[in-house]
């Protein structure tokens, strides 16, 4: 209903207007075609006129009212080095288009107003000056010229690479449908390599496995994390694409690069103002008057919920993408977060490697076998730390200590695996503590015949015992080894994982 | 009987027995009895080899799509002004498109959105800027202009429209499609363009899009070699290239543009479909989407760029030069003034045209093409910048001293000049790659293709209908509805894109659905509800627009002399109601260049008016 009435309004006032069309048209008539042409003429000479100033100050008077979207001055302001150099060429490319635009725009106006129609009177025949035309094609040659030379010079050196002495921190982004994934080189300050057909439902970049560059690369791909940045040291940020083409768009930071399928490119930036440098700015007081200098940064965050606190506060950088990707195109946000070098150091220490977090002894991960250094030695600090608190401890319960790494070929007493690590960690202990005696004790669960089972634990605990005599050289007076078969589960037996639990090889401190 | 007035004597010609005189004898009615292309309904309107005729179904069509066009960049900003409000109203006409929830509130889906703002572009560009702009007046004008009884090839000039209108069928077609049209943006760039997984609307809709844009370049091919043709060699008596108005050095050089770019569109698109249907790899490698990865290796993205802006930026100038020449012809005779340095125009024209060529990668300076071969586009683009300056100080000189009649035609002319230097001079910033690196992509962008190649394109389009509605119909359009058509549109298009500049400096990317997925975007509700609003009262001038044009081929005010602006061009010594082969008897000889206006104290001279003893030629 309210379609139609619309469509009938619209067609009335069509109507109406062909009606006072068709009536000023009758009314020239009658007045006399050449005086109404006249008058027309001249109300139009005047509306050219009065449009020409009304045009000039809603620039100005929009500009001001939006300074605060102005590069260079305001809140507004780059957040990385090579920023503020583009944004001064902005303004110098805006200071020369300004004054041009003023001139011939009330140029232009005020020659169609000055020379409007009168009566009687013709054109002058000018058809061309040489000097005149010479001049501005001159001036606006040079002024492009100054214009290019500055531009280049700051474009050569936004778009140079890092030196190959320099300092610098290099992280990659990697875009798809619709989400940016970022990735750090972790410990080795190397990116591994890639594979497209390696990318899995886990392995989002399709990092390939073989090159241990990769297993120590760290990997941001939940839209909701925070990455972390470190300000005055350069970043060079390698740009990929997984799908379609993305836009690596950092506005704050004068940043934008196209992520291209099979073609990595670069951006090499310096962020020179922290987070918490730039909200403080976006929320600074007047000295004197103690009126903000930016009051629409003062307003809540969330004007549904104060506690939120002020947009100033909750500012953050953003990570956009700004080359059409589909059509989630305009959620692909991540926030970027400044800080002092100290708490990047300090937040990177934090971070997993996403092999080791997400991939490892997956089905995926092609190193299930085999152990790497660092994890012999996070097996043998995990170790320390656990027989350390044994030790420390007073309760007679917490003195055994499970050999989680400690494994047997099926059915047999033979060690497996990476067991002698673990019984290497054990020999150092007690190599370190000289009055330490242990029980080793073996545990079955609770499938097959008791009687093997007690036997097969008896053998399997006599194993380890010999391997810390033989190969650990630890005086067989201060070991025990026992099998209890499967008299002491610690789980239900009932379940896979209960029965898991309960096959284990635990020692027990004796004396310490 | 045409009065050359001058201040001390009047002398008196009438044009047909000058033309019998000095005119060119053809022949042409001798062999053409009974007006044989024209003898019936379906050969006179429909399948029409008339230039005249033709010429207005390029610009009825070209309204077709032009209100189809702009009503699509309605909904688009309802939603980005209004994007909390409802638009269940929308859903008899977008049907699916449309989502309405429990409490009724009709959400536009986003996949629309994008078609929506691809459709947008690609129509107003193609179908609008360039077959509605340089087919509607190089058609109407080259001929008449240049002294011809018809195109070079009436035939092909024929094929020229069908194909256009075939284009537009398929178009129209593809916007019905269940999955979409399509929506990866006007420049289609792969591998979104390529891929169905990547959007719906690559699968069948890009077929179409690609299918029609081709029919679409054979149409401009087709026009195109007709406007060289015609203007090379069939130039009346006396009609030297240094004496053809500067509509004609306009159309013209558009149709060498496009002629040597539009088939390098084509070839894009030809990979574009060898990558889509046979298994190659132009533009697609290392990709995994929809959970595989593809077989293509060894393709690249940036090469589909490269073959689309080597027509895509001379597309601008086939779009704006059409639209220059016409707002240098209406600015002088309206002025009563010969344009202002007539062969600096010519050769900036030239000058523009050649630089056209050399500039495509300033649209890719983020692309990741290597930042040291951007250099050299910087210069050539900054270049452009000179002829451009030349070209908008002549204008406003040929103001100078005028006597400025201000009907509808001169003042969209003058509105041209004001919009061509207002988006020009934003151009100068985008075309510095270091200002690019923030402003690309954004609003600013919008605003400044918008403003300089959408609207400026739009008031040279409008000024041309305006001026030339006598030659097509032999009536006025309604003046006063012209003049609210005017005001409306120069106050409210400043209104809609001079906004948007604000919007780019503050980084906003343009193709975003929304804008509250981000903190930095999402302040400017004003301003986009302002726009918005702004954009719908625009369009409803346009309409009144439409409504003054049909009502005025029936109901205008008739045109009762034959050159009723005392212009000096050719066109204005026909016969008001047009005939087959333009003149009647002879074809005018031409005696001197376009703009003797006010020269030696008489108003104007017409072009097939001999010189007096002892008149100045100034080398023409």
């Amino acid at each position: 209903m309210t379609a139609i009435f619309a469509i009938l309004s619209i067609a009335m006032i069509a109507i109406i207007l062909v009606q006072i069309g068709k009536v000023t048209e009758l009314a020239a008539k009658i007045k006399g075609e050449e005086n109404s042409e006249m008058e027309a003429n001249n109300r139009n000479g005047y509306g050219l006129l009065i449009f020409m100033p009304l045009f000039l100050i809603a620039c100005a008077v929009s500009a001001y009212y939006y300074k605060d979207s102005m590069l260079l001055y305001g809140p507004h302001q780059s957040a990385s080095e090579h920023g503020t150099e583009l944004d001064s060429l902005f303004n110098v490319t805006l200071f020369f288009t300004g004054i041009v635009f003023v001139i011939t725009q009330v140029v232009l106006f005020w020659f169609a107003f000055k020379y409007r129609m009168r009566k009687n009177a013709v054109g002058l025949f000018i058809s061309h000056n040489n000097t005149l035309e010479v001049v501005w094609t001159l001036i606006p040659a040079v002024v492009m010229s100054f214009l290019v030379i500055r531009g280049l010079v700051a474009w050569n050196n936004v778009m140079a690479d890092v030196g190959p002495d320099e300092d610098y921190v290099e992280i990659e982004a990697t875009g798809y449908q619709f989400a940016w994934v970022l990735r750090f080189p972790g410990d080795d300050g190397v990116l591994g390599a890639k594979n497209f057909r390696k990318i899995t439902a886990i392995n989002q970049l399709g990092q390939d496995w073989e090159d241990t560059k990769n297993l120590d690369d760290i990997v941001s791909s939940a839209p909701g994390e925070v990455i972390k940045l470190p300000v005055g040291k350069k970043v060079r940020v390698r740009i990929t694409s997984r799908d379609v083409l993305h836009n690596f768009d950092l506005p704050h930071f004068r940043v934008k690069m196209d992520a291209v399928p099979g073609m990595p490119t670069y951006f090499v930036f310096k962020p020179s103002v922290t987070t918490e440098e730039y909200r403080a700015r976006l929320g600074s007081v007047d000295d004197k008057t103690g009126e903000p200098i930016y009051p629409e940064w003062h307003e809540p965050y969330d004007p549904e919920d104060p506690s939120v606190g002020p947009r100033w506060k909750n500012f953050n950088y953003e990570l956009a993408c700004a080359e059409l990707c589909g059509k989630g195109h305009y959620s692909m946000r991540r926030i970027i977060e400044v800080v002092s070098e100290e708490e990047f150091n300090e937040w990177m220490k934090g971070q997993k490697s996403f092999y080791f977090s997400s991939v490892r002894n997956t089905e995926e991960d092609p190193h299930t076998g085999t152990l790497f250094n660092r994890e012999v030695s996070e097996r043998a600090a995990a170790f320390r730390e656990k027989t350390e608190k044994a030790i420390a401890s007073n309760e007679t319960g917490d003195k055994v200590i499970s050999l989680e790494n400690v494994t047997f070929e099926t059915g047999s007493a033979k060690l497996s695996g990476f067991s002698t690590y673990e019984l290497d960690n054990l020999a150092k202990v007690l190599q370190e503590y000289k009055n330490m005696t242990i029980e080793l004790a073996g545990h079955t669960d609770n499938t097959g015949d008791p009687d093997k089972n007690l036997t097969l634990s008896q053998a399997r605990a006599q194993s380890t015992f010999d391997y810390l005599v033989g190969k650990g050289g630890i005086d067989a007076n201060r070991l025990t080894a026992v099998g209890y078969g499967q008299t002491r589960p610690v789980d239900s037996n009932d379940t896979e994982d209960g029965r898991q639990k309960n096959r284990r090889t635990e020692f027990k401190i004796l004396t310490q | 009987m045409a009065d050359i007035v001058s201040k001390t004597t009047t002398i008196t010609y009438d044009p047909d027995i000058l033309i019998e005189e000095l005119g060119y004898d053809d022949h042409f009615h001798d062999h053409h009895h009974g007006d044989k292309y024209q003898s019936n309904f379906i050969t006179h309107y429909i399948f029409s080899q008339d230039h005249k005729m033709i010429a207005k179904q390029f610009l009825i069509t070209g309204m077709f799509w032009a209100i189809i066009g702009a009503g699509m960049s309605i909904i688009f900003r309802l939603q980005l002004g209004f994007p909390e409000d409802s638009l269940a109203w929308l859903q008899p006409l977008l049907g699916k498109w449309i989502t309405v929830n429990d409490a009724g509130i009709g959400t536009l889906d986003p996949q629309f959105y994008y078609a929506l703002v691809t459709m947008h572009g690609t129509i107003i560009v193609f179908f609008v800027l360039t077959a509605g702009l340089s087919g509607t007046f190089s058609n109407l004008l080259i001929p008449l202009q240049v002294g011809a009884r018809d195109m070079a090839s009436p035939l092909l000039n024929m094929l020229s429209y069908w194909f256009f209108f075939l284009a537009g069928v398929v178009m129209f077609a593809s916007l019905f499609l269940s999955t979409g049209p399509f929506a990866g943006g006007w420049t289609a760039y792969p591998p979104l363009s390529a891929l169905p997984q990547a959007s719906s609307g690559s699968g069948a809709g890009m077929t179409l899009w690609v299918l029609s844009l081709v029919f679409f370049v054979v149409s401009v091919l087709l026009g195109g070699i007709n406007y060289i043709t015609t203007v090379l060699n069939l130039r009346t008596k006396g009609m030297s290239m240094w004496r053809l108005p500067l509509t004609i050095w306009a159309f013209f050089v558009t149709a060498i543009i496009g002629l040597l770019s539009f088939p390098v569109l084509v070839s894009g698109f030809l990979l574009m479909m060898f990558d889509r249907g046979l298994g190659t790899s132009f533009y697609l490698s290392d990709i995994y989407i929809g959970g595989q990865a593809l077989d293509h290796v060894g393709g690249s993205p940036l090469l589909y760029q490269h073959l689309f802006w080597f027509l895509g930026h001379p597309e601008v100038y086939i779009i704006i030069l059409p639209a220059m020449g016409l707002v240098s012809e209406i600015l002088s005779v309206h002025s009563r003034k010969p344009v202002f340095g007539y062969k600096a125009m010519v050769y900036s024209i030239l000058a523009i045209a050649f630089l056209s060529f050399i500039v495509w990668a300033h649209h890719m300076f983020m692309s990741g093409v290597n930042p040291f071969i951007s250099n050299f586009f910087v210069i050539f683009t900054l270049i452009i910048a000179v002829p451009s300056a030349v070209k908008v100080f002549n204008w406003i000189s040929t103001l100078y001293g005028g006597n400025i009649r201000f009907n509808s035609a001169c003042l969209f002319a003058i509105g041209f000049v004001s919009m061509f230097i207002s988006g020009g001079l934003t151009g100068i910033f985008l075309g510095n790659s270091a200002i690019d690196i923030q402003m690309h992509d954004t609003y600013f962008v919008v605003a400044h293709f918008h403003i300089v190649m959408g609207v400026a394109a739009f008031f040279g389009m409008y000024a041309g209908v305006y001026h030339w509605f006598p030659k097509m119909y032999g009536r006025f359009l309604n003046e006063t509805l012209g003049k609210i058509h005017f005001w409306g549109t120069m106050i409210g298009a400043y209104a809609i894109f001079w906004p948007m500049h604000y919007l780019g400096m503050a980084g906003v990317p343009r193709r975003y659905y929304r804008f509250d997925s981000f903190d930095a975007f999402s302040h400017f509700t004003e301003m986009n509800q302002f726009i918005t609003i702004a954009a719908i009262i625009v369009f409803a001038v346009q309409i009144l627009f439409v409504i003054n044009y049909f009502y005025s081929i029936w109901y205008g005010k008739k045109m009762t002399t034959r050159n009723p602006y005392n212009a000096t061009t050719l066109e204005w010594t026909t016969p008001i109601q047009g005939v087959h082969g333009n003149w009647n008897g002879k074809i005018p000889a031409v005696q001197r260049w376009a703009y003797d206006y006010g020269k030696d104290g008489r108003d104007f001279i017409p072009q097939y008016v001999p010189k007096l003893d002892g008149e100045s030629d100034n080398d023409h």
